[in-house]
C-alpha cells in the first residue's frame, strides 16, 4: 500500500481515546443557574465580591450582546449554539477561603498533576512562597496561575513577584485590588462591544489573569496560565489583560486542556495586551483543548477574540501559538502598531485532524509610522479537518514606511482533508511595503519512504517531516514549551500517521 | 555464504508485469553490477528489496541472510542491514542532516536492541566519517539535503551507509548527474566500505562507474529478467556492443 494511502488509512482509524488528557476530576462545583440573564450577569459579579463599576460594565456588555449576531463569515460549521443552554459559572466548590496551595482540594493539584503542570512540584520544591535569593538559581522558574473551569485556583510566586514589583494574580482579585490599572486598561484594546464573542465574554467573564509590569521592570521568571475545563455544560469565558508599562519586558505561556465530552463546550476568552513606550510583551500559547471524537462529535468551541495594542513608540509584541486541539477554532491574535516603530509578530503553527475546523490567523493594523510586523504562519491538515489562514495586513494612511511580511505554509496529510489561505491586505499609502508568500504541500511518499528506508517507523518519519516544517515557529517558543510543544504535535497526528 | 537470494521474482506496478521471474545470489563480500537500458527493471529491483510502497510481488521469493525479506517492513529491513543509495535523494527542510543521521542511526540501533548512542559518541562517529568522505561539517547542520549540489547530495548517501554500516548496499544510478571528480570522490568513498562482511549491488547504466567501483560479477537486465552474467568484463563488452543485442532475449 503506498505510504499516503496507509496514512490516509490511519486517520480513518483515528480514536480520540489517544487524547491524553481528557480525564473528568470529581470535585464538587457550584454552579449558576443554566442561561444567561441579567440576574446571571450580577450573580457572577457577585459571586466575584465586585466593585459597583464592574457590574456596571457587564450589564453594558450584556445588553449590547443582546442586540449583536453571531458572526457566519469564518470557514467552520457547527450547529446553532443555544446560548441559554450553557452554564456560565460553575467553581470548584472551596471548602474554606484559600490562601496557600496546601488548602486547595488536592483533586484540583492531582488534574494539574496529570496534565504536567508542575503547579504543586514547584509550590512544594520551592516552598508556596519562596524566599528571594534562596532558591537554585540554574532552574529556571515559572509563576503559574491555574484557572479550573470558571476560576483561578492558585497563583504561584506571588511574592517574588511583588518584590519586582510585577502584578500577577487573577483578574478578579486584580479588580479588586487594583481597580485604578483595570478601570484604565480593561476593554480598551477589545471593547465591549467588538464582536459577539467578545462582548459575551465582557457581560459573563468570571476570571483570568491580570499582569501588571511596571515601568523599566524586566520581569524576573515566565509567567504561566493554565487553563482548564471540567465541568459539564460550562462555558469558559476567562480574560486575561496584561500592561507592559514603559521600557518593560513580560514573557507570558498559556496553556490549555478539557475533559473528553459528547457535548460541545463553549469557550470565549479575551485577551488584551497592552505596551507602552519601548516595552514588549512575548505571548505564548499551547492549545490543546478536547478536538471531539473520530465521528466529530463533542470538542470544545473555542471562539477567542486576542489583541494586542502597541500603544507607545518602539513597543513591540510577538504572538506564538501551536494549535492542535478543539472541535472548532476561530482565533486571530492580532496587533494594533499604534506607536511609531512599533513591531508586531505573529508565528503559529496550527494542526488539525479527524473533523476538527480551524479558522485561524491574525491582524497586523499599521498605524504609526515606520511600524513593521512579521507572520509566519505553518497549517497541517489531516484526516478530515479543514484548515484556514485568515489574515488582515493594513496600513493606514499617515503610517509611513509600513512594512509588512507574511509567509504561510499549509501541509496536507492525505486526501480527505483541506487548506485554505485567505489573506486580506490593504495598503492605504504609498510607502508601505507588503510581501506575502504562501506554499501548499503534500507531504511526499519519496520522502517518507527515504526515511523509512533509513530505519524510521512510518509515525517517526511524518513526526520528523512535520517537526522540520515547522520549525521556524517552535523556535520562537520558550525553551521549556518547545520541548512540549514537539511532543504535542507529535501526538496530535498520531491518529493520523499510527 | 548467500547474503542475498532473489528466486524467480515477478513484480507488478499497477497491473503490469515489470519482473518476469529474476533470480540472482549475491554472496557476502562480493560487489555485483547490474546493467542495462531504461526500463529493464532495474530500478523495480532495488525498490522491491528495499521495500518500497506501489510493487506488488505475485511470486517468486527474496531471503535476505536466509530470512525472507518480503515479510519484513522496509524499516525493518535497513535495522536488519539493506541500505538503499536512491538516485535522487529527497529534500527534508527544516530538519538538519546531523538531526536525520542520529535519529535514524538510533531507530535502526533500537529495533536490533542495542543502545543508543550517546551524543558525544555520535558526534566523534559522524565527524570521523564525514571527514574521510570530504563532507565540511556546515554541510550536516544544513537541512537534509536541502540545496545540495548533485555531488553532495550522493556524498551524503554515501556518508549514511558509512555510518549504518550495512551488510547489502544497494546502489541505485549512483553516477547519474555527477561529472568525474564528484563520481570519483562517491566511489572512493564506497570502495572505501568494501569488507569481506558486506555486499553491494551497484545499479547503472554505464561502464564509466565501473571504472571506480571495479564489480566482482556482471549482469545484464533485459526486460524483467536477468539475460546475462559474467565476470567485470562483461562490461567492457557491452560497452563495445550495446544492448540491443539482448532486445529479443
Amino acid at each position: 500500500m503506498p505510504a499516503v494511502q496507509e496514512t490516509v488509512e490511519r486517520v480513518k482509524r483515528i480514536d480520540v481515546d489517544q487524547y491524553r488528557y481528557g480525564f473528568e476530576t470529581l470535585i464538587d462545583s457550584e454552579k449558576a443557574p443554566k442561561g444567561l440573564s441579567e440576574e446571571i450577569v450580577k450573580f457572577i459579579s457577585q459571586k466575584k465580591n465586585e466593585p459597583a463599576w464592574m457590574l456596571q460594565w457587564r450589564l453594558e456588555a450584556y445588553r449590547r450582546w443582546l442586540t449583536m449576531r453571531e458572526p457566519t463569515w469564518a470557514r467552520v460549521e457547527y450547529p446553532k449554539i443555544d446560548f441559554q443552554d450553557i452554564y456560565y459559572y460553575a467553581a470548584p466548590k472551596p471548602k474554606k477561603a484559600v490562601s496557600s496551595l496546601d488548602e486547595i482540594d488536592p483533586e484540583i493539584l492531582k488534574t494539574y498533576e496529570k496534565l504536567g503542570i508542575p503547579l504543586r512540584e514547584v509550590a512544594m520544591l520551592e516552598g508556596v512562597e519562596p524566599k528571594v535569593g534562596e532558591e537554585d538559581p540554574a532552574r529556571r522558574k515559572i509563576a503559574v496561575d491555574a484557572v479550573f473551569d470558571s476560576v483561578s485556583v492558585a497563583t504561584t510566586f506571588k511574592a517574588e513577584l511583588k518584590k519586582a514589583g510585577v502584578i500577577f494574580m487573577p483578574i478578579s482579585e486584580a479588580i479588586r485590588e487594583h481597580p485604578e490599572l483595570v478601570q484604565k486598561y480593561l476593554g480598551s484594546v477589545v471593547p465591549t462591544s467588538d464582536n459577539f464573542y467578545a462582548t459575551l465574554n465582557s457581560a459573563v467573564f468570571s476570571d483570568g489573569s491580570f499582569v501588571y509590569v511596571p515601568p523599566g521592570v524586566r520581569c524576573p521568571m515566565e509567567l504561566s496560565t493554565y487553563f482548564r475545563i471540567n465541568e459539564r455544560n460550562t462555558g469558559q469565558f476567562e480574560r486575561t489583560l496584561i500592561i507592559a508599562d514603559k521600557g518593560s519586558y513580560v514573557s507570558y505561556l498559556e496553556g490549555c486542556t478539557a475533559p473528553q465530552r459528547d457535548e460541545n463546550q463553549l469557550h470565549a476568552a479575551v485577551v488584551e495586551l497592552v505596551t507602552l513606550d519601548d516595552a514588549e510583551i512575548k505571548y505564548s500559547t499551547v492549545q490543546n483543548w478536547y478536538p471531539g471524537n473520530s465521528e466529530g462529535k463533542g470538542g470544545i468551541y473555542n471562539f477567542v477574540t486576542k489583541r494586542g495594542d502597541c500603544r507607545g513608540n518602539n513597543s513591540k509584541i510577538s504572538w506564538t501559538q501551536v494549535e492542535t486541539g478543539s472541535a472548532i477554532t476561530w482565533k486571530y491574535p492580532s496587533c494594533i502598531l499604534r506607536g511609531d516603530n512599533s513591531r508586531g509578530e505573529f508565528y503559529s503553527i496550527a494542526i488539525s485532524n479527524g473533523f476538527q475546523q480551524v479558522d485561524s490567523g491574525t491582524k497586523m493594523i499599521h498605524l504609526g509610522k515606520n511600524t513593521s510586523s512579521r507572520i509566519i504562519s505553518k497549517g497541517i491538515a489531516a484526516g478530515k479537518s479543514q484548515n484556514t489562514y485568515r489574515g488582515l495586513v493594513t496600513a493606514h494612511r499617515k503610517a509611513t514606511g509600513a512594512r509588512n511580511f507574511t509567509a504561510c505554509d499549509s501541509l496536507l496529510i492525505g486526501d480527505k482533508c483541506g487548506a485554505h489561505t485567505v489573506p486580506y491586505i490593504e495598503a492605504k499609502n504609498s510607502s508601505a511595503t507588503f510581501e506575502h508568500e504562501a506554499t501548499t504541500s503534500k507531504i511526499s511518499e519519496d520522502v517518507l519512504f527515504y526515511c523509512i528506508q533509513r530505519g524510521l517507523s512510518q509515525e517517526e518519519a511524518v513526526g520528523l517531516v512535520v517537526n522540520g516544517f515547522v520549525k521556524d515557529v517552535l523556535q520562537q517558543l520558550p525553551m521549556e514549551f518547545a520541548v512540549e510543544a514537539q511532543k504535542l504535535i507529535s501526538i496530535s497526528l498520531e491518529g493520523s500517521v499510527g | 555464504m548467500a547474503l542475498l537470494e532473489v528466486k524467480d521474482l515477478k513484480v507488478r506496478v499497477e497491473e503490469r508485469e515489470i519482473l518476469h521471474g529474476l533470480t540472482l545470489t549475491v554472496n557476502e563480500g562480493e560487489v555485483h553490477a547490474i546493467m542495462g537500458p531504461n526500463g529493464s527493471g532495474k530500478s523495480t529491483l532495488s525498490h522491491v528489496i528495499a521495500g518500497k510502497p506501489g510493487y506488488e510481488v505475485t511470486d517468486g521469493q527474496i531471503l535476505f541472510k536466509g530470512e525472507d525479506l518480503l515479510e519484513m517492513d522496509p524499516d525493518e529491513r535497513a535495522a536488519k542491514g539493506v541500505f538503499l543509495a536512491f538516485q535522487y535523494p529527497v529534500e527534508i527542510p527544516g530538519v538538519a542532516t546531523m538531526t536525520f543521521l542520529r535519529t535514524a542511526l538510533n531507530a535502526q540501533r533500537k529495533a536490533r536492541g542495542e543502545s543508543e548512542y550517546s551524543t558525544p559518541d555520535f558526534l566523534k562517529k559522524v565527524r570521523e566519517v564525514s571527514k574521510s568522505l570530504n563532507i565540511p561539517q556546515d554541510m550536516l547542520k544544513r537541512g537534509v539535503n536541502v540545496g545540495f549540489s548533485g555531488g553532495e547530495k550522493k556524498r551524503n548517501e554515501v556518508l549514511q551507509m558509512a555510518l549504518f554500516e550495512p551488510s547489502l548496499c544497494i546502489l541505485d544510478e549512483m553516477d547519474s548527474g555527477l561529472d568525474i571528480d564528484a563520481l570519483r570522490i562517491a566511489a572512493d568513498g564506497v570502495n572505501a566500505l568494501r569488507s569481506p562482511g558486506r555486499a553491494m549491488v551497484v545499479i547503472t547504466h554505464y561502464q564509466r562507474l565501473l571504472n571506480y567501483i571495479v564489480p566482482d560479477f556482471v549482469h545484464v537486465m533485459s526486460r524483467g529478467r536477468v539475460v546475462k552474467s559474467g565476470a567485470k568484463d562483461l562490461a567492457l563488452e557491452l560497452e563495445a556492443s550495446g544492448y540491443t543485442q539482448f532486445e529479443d532475449a
